[in-house]
């Protein structure tokens, strides 16, 4: 990474991982920081299910991690499909009902969840870190 | 004219026929989707009406807005954001009028659905709720009858995404197996285009 992609001041960048399940959302978040390695990792929150712990997306959990990630270096926000894009679009649109300097990342949410945090805790700021994020797009398997 | 009770009592009609008909809902959306469409209303317009009984705001405006707000943190799917994007669009291009025309609550809809449409991405044909709203929003601004003519023109268009194949959504994963089915949300927004004539008719 680049030393202008690092963070001058501040905290590290905020990740959310919206599923719409609890648990892939919990354990995305486990893997992102076990593959970040050492060091102090980035703060990152799952926020999945609905919060009588179904499958769904709930704006509410969202907010809650979004503000609990959230150290002033902005905050990277990872999303599966369908009502989890929608919400955090809709929450975005409304304009304060998430931290400032919240972002929603075009990303695939396994791979682009591991760039973020990864990334994140290395002390990249939130383009470089949106950036890895949407990177991951183009790494082909086969 | 319309004040903020008019609107206040749409939102209740409008829970009042997605609770009759969330049955029907997911029956549709079971065909096609992951089948809480109905469940996942009822909660959303029944959280709705319950703000709406104890304190109702003071203006249109802030009716739908309210109303808005309450979907996309209460039904937890994507007809949420949706229809949450829908109302707040309108309520916020009404402004703070206390009492609006019909004409100018047309003209705020369209501005709600075409956020709706910038939202999901979809456009008419698609099979989605727009299907079913965007000639509802058409008739309510030309007709003589508007709201009837509105709630007329949802209906014809929620029957109308049948032979459509999705291409948006979890629907659209079914490819050409979506044809055959009339698609969930295209079904509530017809409701809620119906309790809109309702309301209006007294």
């Amino acid at each position: 990474m680049s030393g202008d992609g690092r963070t001058a001041v501040g905290g590290q960048v905020g990740i959310v991982l919206v599923s719409h399940s609890a648990k892939v959302a919990a354990s995305v978040a486990e893997l992102a920081r076990g593959l970040a390695g050492g060091g102090a990792t980035a703060p990152v929150t799952p926020a999945g299910g609905t919060p009588d712990g179904g499958l769904g997306t709930s704006s509410e959990l969202i907010a809650r991690a979004a503000h609990a990630v959230d150290g002033g270096a902005g905050v990277a926000v990872l999303v599966d499909l369908g009502s989890a894009v929608l919400t955090v679009k809709s929450l975005l649109a409304e304009g304060d009902e998430l931290p400032g300097g919240t972002r929603l990342v075009d990303a695939p949410f396994v791979e682009g969840a591991v760039a973020a945090v990864v990334t994140a805790s290395a002390g990249g700021d939130l383009d470089a870190v949106v950036a890895a994020a949407e990177e991951a797009y183009g790494y082909r398997k086969i | 004219m319309l004040d903020a009770d008019f609107f206040r009592r749409w939102l209740i009609a409008c829970a009042a026929l997605v609770d009759r008909d969330a049955a029907r809902l997911t029956e549709l959306d079971s065909a096609i989707g992951d089948a809480d469409h109905g469940s996942n209303l009822q909660r959303g317009f029944t959280a709705v009406a319950a703000a709406l009984e104890k304190e109702p705001p003071p203006t249109p405006g802030a009716v739908l807005t309210l109303a808005g707000r309450l979907l996309i943190s209460t039904v937890g799917g994507a007809s949420g954001p949706l229809y949450g994007t829908l109302l707040r669009r309108t309520g916020k291009t009404l402004g703070d009028a206390a009492e609006v025309t019909p004409a100018r609550l047309a003209e705020a809809l369209r501005a709600g659905v075409t956020a709706v449409a910038e939202l999901g991405g979809a456009r008419p044909g698609d099979k989605t709720m727009l299907d079913a709203l965007e000639p509802a929003v058409e008739a309510l601004g030309s007709a003589d009858a508007p709201f009837a003519a509105a709630r007329e023109a949802a209906e014809r268009g929620a029957l109308a995404t049948v032979p459509m194949r999705a291409r948006k959504g979890r629907a659209s994963y079914l490819g050409e197996r979506s044809i055959g089915h009339q698609d969930p949300g295209a079904a509530s927004s017809a409701l809620i285009v119906g309790a809109l004539a309702e309301v209006a008719a007294g």
